[in-house]
């Protein structure tokens, strides 16, 4: 499965035939095993709710939206190096314009996802070109100026709830698409309905994203991307459109997030601008699943994302003291493991599952 | 006569945030590091000054004084313990770090103090006011922080331009390396900047306190005051980053008298207006 192979040109002389012909190569043994249990877990995943008690749906709602804002955040910062501290914008955007789409005008709430990542998109395009005058540790903190701005902003909607937030009432909800083909199927009620549906949802945006991520990551636009972030110079010297790149995954990245911020508030079925623009549950979150799985690498959120749901079942009723832990833990892992449980682990066991690296090996 | 007030009002609550800024421009400048826990670090010092006067019964100023010492050696030793492993040519790093400290500091200090709001207690000083001209009077307490900005920015520059830390510092700033050769040792200069910048911040910290009640969860709002008014004033300048201060604070001034609701948005969108139309600031230095 090596999606990417450039073979070496012979040269002009007469080469002997036993003479190797080298050739880059991604994919493993393992990757090809990884691929298939991946499609089985999926499977399987899709088939949960059929067994699944409602709080499971919940909390895998949690763990795919989670991870897929992860992955969202690990390309954008770790091999984008555009490290956002405010990706909350479009979680918030996208959250506020299914609100907008379902309360004024009427829309489908399933329709509308996709019409919000279009509006997360939208204002990602016009801010980008500005945000992007800062300088790596700069854009950081604008990207965070921002999103507050996004959120005051939408706090002065006052149709949508203004500064104190809106909820919408289960019977603008029950008409959704595919509802009630899933309490047919399952035999539940409508909110435990919806709750499947929005989880079906969540699963095929994260197999979406993680799938697009790899994808593009092993193509060569995912090669000029990282060569950006390393060398901006060098790149652009063999053709590499550095500013170009970076500002369609910029809005890429804000495409996506603002589905996921749709899906989530679908389930929520409540907003509050503090809430949807929250730093804390939308980008610290994020940012300590990846440090802790391992930036730059496609299993190190999957990996972050279950460490996440552990201590958060474990820990969250403690409030503040549980916010300390994650904190600290993710400033020791940067100290001592800034590869990550997952990095450290592929390095000492020779472990790639959804390879990205490149190797040069014998073409046979 | 109500359009001046907003002016004179403006202008004082740009001294606070210009010396919000400087501790980050102190170090972005020195060491090319984005410190994201800035604005925690401005609240645990508030909250040090708090607790040192009442639980120590210190009057304030001897109080501030002590937070300042202890500021400093605990910038020194962040830098030397923490930052300085992280410090490199991936941005990544440091910025993650200094954002798990960041989430630490505020949560640990709603552990210790608890979300209730606070205020820094200064006596008849914060309720009296001085008359400038005949009908036009302006809080004692505000009108000390725009003088103390000043004076810390031109404290600073004396440092900077007048001392052989400051040689060090500028040094190091242009190129570590040579600055090594030089006999600087870089280690120290990138410790007594980070512990410079906390102390700075201490000052900060009081003035703010003294002004505005405050609460654990506002330390972050504070951090984007403070890098608005760096950028606003443009990278690398003193000076401009106390008038990026001041057009921070007018901005939110003239805001806030418009519609309650506007006073933070009208920073926030008067910065972006300011990175359109002049990325590199109103008063970037001169230096290419």
């Amino acid at each position: 499965m090596s999606v990417e192979s450039i073979t070496i040109p012979a040269s002009r002389e007469q080469r002997p035939a036993d003479l190797p012909v080298w050739q880059i190569r991604v994919g493993t043994r393992l990757s090809r095993v990884a691929a298939v249990a991946g499609i089985v877990l999926v499977v399987a995943l899709a088939a949960l709710p059929a067994i699944a008690s409602r709080n499971l749906i919940q909390d895998l709602i949690f763990v795919l939206t989670m991870l897929t804002l992860a992955q969202l955040w690990n390309v954008l910062a770790g091999w984008g190096g555009l490290v956002s501290v405010g990706q909350q914008a479009f979680v918030g955007l996208g959250a506020y314009a299914l609100f907008a789409g379902i309360v004024t005008a009427g829309l489908d709430p399933v329709a509308a996802i996709p019409l919000a990542g279009l509006f997360a998109a939208l204002v990602a395009a016009v801010l980008g070109p500005l945000l992007f005058r800062l300088e790596g540790p700069y854009f950081a903190i604008g990207s965070w100026v921002a999103a507050e701005a996004l959120r005051l902003i939408c706090a002065q909607f006052k149709s949508l709830g203004g500064g104190t937030g809106m909820s919408i009432s289960p019977s603008e909800l029950s008409q959704m698409f595919g509802l009630k083909a899933v309490q047919a199927l399952l035999g539940l009620r409508p909110a435990a309905a919806r709750d499947v549906l929005v989880y079906w949802l969540a699963l095929l945006l994260a197999v979406l994203v993680t799938l697009g991520t790899y994808a593009f990551m092993r193509s060569r636009h995912g090669l000029a991307l990282a060569a950006s972030r390393d060398n901006a110079a060098a790149a652009r010297s063999v053709g590499v459109r550095t500013a170009r790149i970076r500002h369609l995954l910029w809005i890429a990245v804000a495409f996506a997030t603002g589905m996921v911020g749709a899906v989530v508030y679908l389930q929520k079925a409540r907003i509050s601008p503090d809430a949807a623009f929250s730093v804390t549950d939308w980008t610290a979150y994020v940012i300590f699943i990846v440090v802790i799985g391992g930036v730059r690498t496609i299993e190190g959120p999957m990996v972050g994302v279950l460490l996440l749901w552990g201590l958060v079942t474990y820990l969250a009723q403690y409030g503040s003291l549980y916010l300390v832990v994650l904190g600290t833990l993710a400033i020791l892992i940067m100290l001592f493991m800034p590869r990550g449980v997952w990095g450290a682990a592929a390095r000492r066991w020779q472990l790639q599952l959804f390879p990205t690296q490149r190797w040069l090996g014998r073409s046979r | 006569m109500s359009g001046f007030d907003t002016i004179i009002e403006g202008v004082l609550l740009g001294g606070v945030y210009a010396l919000f800024a400087l501790g980050l421009s102190l170090i972005f400048g020195i060491m090319r590091l984005v410190n994201l826990a800035h604005g925690d670090l401005i609240l645990l010092a508030a909250y040090l000054v708090l607790s040192a006067s009442t639980a120590l019964g210190l009057p304030l100023a001897a109080a501030s004084l002590l937070v300042v010492a202890v500021m400093f050696v605990l910038g020194f030793v962040l830098q030397r313990l923490v930052l300085e492993r992280v410090l490199g040519d991936d941005i990544l790093p440091p910025l993650l770090v200094t954002f798990g400290l960041s989430i630490v500091i505020q949560n640990g200090l709603l552990l210790g103090y608890g979300a209730d709001s606070r205020r820094l207690q200064a006596g008849a000083f914060e309720s009296s006011s001085v008359t400038l001209a005949p009908g036009l009077s302006v809080g004692l307490a505000p009108l000390t922080a725009l003088v103390t900005a000043i004076a810390a920015v031109a404290l600073l520059q004396l440092i900077f331009y007048r001392t052989s830390l400051g040689r060090a510092f500028r040094a190091t700033a242009d190129n570590p390396a040579i600055a090594q050769l030089m006999g600087v040792n870089e280690r120290n200069v990138y410790a007594i900047a980070v512990g410079l910048s906390l102390a700075v911040s201490v000052i900060a910290a009081v003035v703010f306190g003294i002004r505005a009640s405050f609460d654990p969860s506002i330390g972050p709002a504070r951090l984007l005051y403070a890098f608005e008014a760096v950028i606003i004033g443009g990278l690398g300048s003193l000076w401009g980053t106390l008038a990026g201060g001041i057009v921070l604070g007018l901005a939110q001034a003239i805001g806030g008298r418009i519609n309650p609701e506007w006073q933070i948005l009208a920073g926030h969108l008067t910065f972006l207006a300011v990175l359109m139309v002049r990325p590199r600031g109103l008063f970037p230095a001169r230096r290419t």
